[in-house]
């Protein structure tokens, strides 16, 4: 089991890991509060200024997966792993646009979710229900795919078992998060967002200083990995499209995946949880000038998937590429550091999300279907105990499914998460569309989304428009889709529902901008 | 038309036929590459700008 460990890697990552868990238990003792209350479990009090919400955001939305998946396409197909950038240039200016007055409007009704801010603006339980189902059902899989980025960093330190044996390390890591996430709440994921981000920092630096000075530099990667991937293709007889160039047939797919993936991403009740405890709607505008350096980082991330190619690393599994290509290149012990970065990175994300199904599914599906007398005290027992439910599931689907479905589901996830658009983003322009309208828009969407995924093999991404060779991103067809049903419904059958929101409730309040 | 600001990185980056080219190379990163590491902090600067002129 512990025959081929590494052991200056290993001793390096458990006690990086040692140290986050400290600060996830100490994280309680942190801006003290009432940790009985929900919004101070789930939302940390709202109290997140820029440098802690750009920490925590940022550790939030670039995870762990993210860190081995990226590189991953990048090493098997090259270029079209490239479409994470231009969905990280999109998501800044959406979130700049939006979120501000999302937070406005939640700051001052007291919303802790999107199912929430869809109930004040339309007064519709259907469709409450519906933006909550969404989010749970997208984030369980994301949750475990977080599993299988950590899981990778530690077969690569060379752990090796049978049967149950094999998912040991994993296990225990999972239960240390789920213990401080239960005790400290949204507070624990904060300040361990810190370590990470920083470690990811430095290991992303080191990379693209110490490998390309390594390998003969940028240029020399770029044709060795170029003559891996047009090898590949032409091995495949142009069944893969695999290069340093995108193919014609690749350029509609790349661009509207990055549309679908940015409008989808702060749907996820992740990125609304961190994004709603910010301190102000000024904090969120800051963070959408600041946040994309980790864009940047995540640029150099996919380029380690040409790394390896150049540093002749040869994997079955596309997605082993980045772990060896560290042990290749980096003393053990560092390589150990870089471990221990992906490994917390997944702890991020892992405990916001559970924090952010929780609070869905007691807020909105629990309070107002099964227990409506239930009070805040209550809320947060429920929540914590949720929090530990929905980790516990994430953890069964790694442990006995094949990590394919949790692949597939993922990315069904995204498809899913962008029919609530239109419910949460355009209700915070108009009150043209009416909760019926949004309803029915909505199970349009999810069904023929998930009809066109449907492939005889495998789960399709893209499906080709009409009868042209252009293809497009699934969520995106099935959202024009939710988006015409709804118009067509509301200019049938005016909104005349009451609004608990006004207006203003959208707007700064002059308080936050002195306080800016 | 302060919007059309934001909007011109966001369109950039999704017209891969604008970009999808080898030259020219720029330390060693051919165009497709650092011609996306570079719209990141373009946008970046497009939102700040964005945000002063909003006066916040």
């Amino acid at each position: 089991m512990i025959d081929h460990l590494n052991w200056p890697a290993t001793l390096v990552f458990i006690g990086f890991f040692g140290l986050v868990t400290v600060l996830g238990f100490f994280a309680a003792r942190w801006k003290i509060a009432d940790l009985n209350d929900l919004a101070e479990w789930g939302l940390g009090g709202r109290r997140f200024g820029p440098v802690i919400s750009w920490f925590l955001i940022g550790g939030d939305l670039y995870t762990a997966y993210t860190i081995v998946a990226v590189p991953a396409v990048v090493y098997a197909i090259g270029s079209y792993g490239f479409f994470a950038i231009p969905y990280t240039v999109l998501i800044y200016p959406l979130l700049y646009l939006t979120f501000p007055r999302l937070w406005s409007v939640a700051h001052r009704k007291n919303y802790m979710t999107a199912a929430d801010y869809v109930f004040g603006r339309y007064n519709h339980r259907g469709l409450e229900l519906a933006v909550a189902i969404t989010g749970l059902l997208a984030t369980m899989p994301y949750i475990a795919l977080q599993l299988v980025g950590m899981e990778k960093v530690i077969q690569a330190l060379g752990f090796e078992g049978q049967g149950w044996l094999a998912h040991l390390p994993l296990t225990i890591a999972f239960i240390i998060l789920a213990l401080y996430t239960y005790t400290s709440g949204l507070r624990a994921p904060a300040m361990i967002s810190f370590v990470k981000d920083i470690m990811i920092y430095i290991f992303v630096i080191a990379a693209i200083i110490v490998i390309p000075a390594e390998l003969g530099g940028y240029g020399a990667i770029f044709d060795a990995a170029g003559t891996v991937l047009d090898a590949k293709a032409a091995a495949s007889g142009g069944k893969v499209a695999a290069g340093l160039l995108l193919s014609p047939q690749q350029m509609a797919p790349y661009a509207t995946l990055a549309i679908g993936s940015a409008m989808a991403l702060f749907m996820y009740p992740h990125a609304m949880t961190g994004l709603l405890c910010a301190s102000s709607a000024s904090t969120i505008r800051k963070n959408a000038i600041a946040l994309p350096a980790y864009s940047v980082l995540l640029c150099f991330i996919a380029l380690m998937g040409y790394m390896a190619h150049a540093a002749g690393i040869k994997v079955d599994n596309p997605q082993d590429a980045v772990p060896q290509l560290f042990l290749k290149m980096f003393p053990a012990w560092f390589a150990g550091f870089c471990f221990a970065a992906i490994a917390i990175g997944a702890l991020v994300p892992a405990a916001v999300m559970s924090i952010g199904a929780a609070n869905t599914f007691t807020r909105n599906v629990w309070k107002p279907f099964v227990d409506p007398a239930i009070g805040p005290r209550q809320e947060a027992s429920l929540a914590k105990l949720m929090s530990l439910v929905v980790k516990v599931g994430a953890l069964a689907v790694i442990l006995f499914m094949p990590t394919k479905f949790a692949l597939d589901l993922q990315l069904l996830g995204g498809v899913w998460m962008i029919q609530i658009f239109p419910a949460v983003i355009f209700g915070l322009f108009t009150r043209w569309f009416s909760g019926w309208s949004l309803f029915t828009g909505w199970s349009t969407g999810m069904i023929l989304g998930t009809w066109l995924a449907w492939g005889p093999a495998a789960w399709v991404p893209v499906h080709k428009l009409f009868d042209t060779d252009i293809s497009i991103y699934n969520g995106l067809i099935a959202l024009a889709a939710n988006i015409v049903v709804a118009a067509v419904l509301a200019a049938l059958l005016p909104n005349t529902a009451p609004d608990e929101t006004e207006a203003a409730d959208y707007e700064d309040a002059a308080v936050s901008k002195a306080t800016a | 038309m302060k919007f059309l600001l934001l909007l011109i990185p966001c369109l950039l980056a999704i017209l891969p036929i604008v970009y999808n080219l080898i030259e020219p190379r720029l330390f060693g990163f051919p165009f497709f590459y650092w011609f996306q590491i570079l719209l990141i902090p373009a946008s970046c600067l497009t939102i700040y700008i964005f945000h002063k002129q909003a006066g916040r």
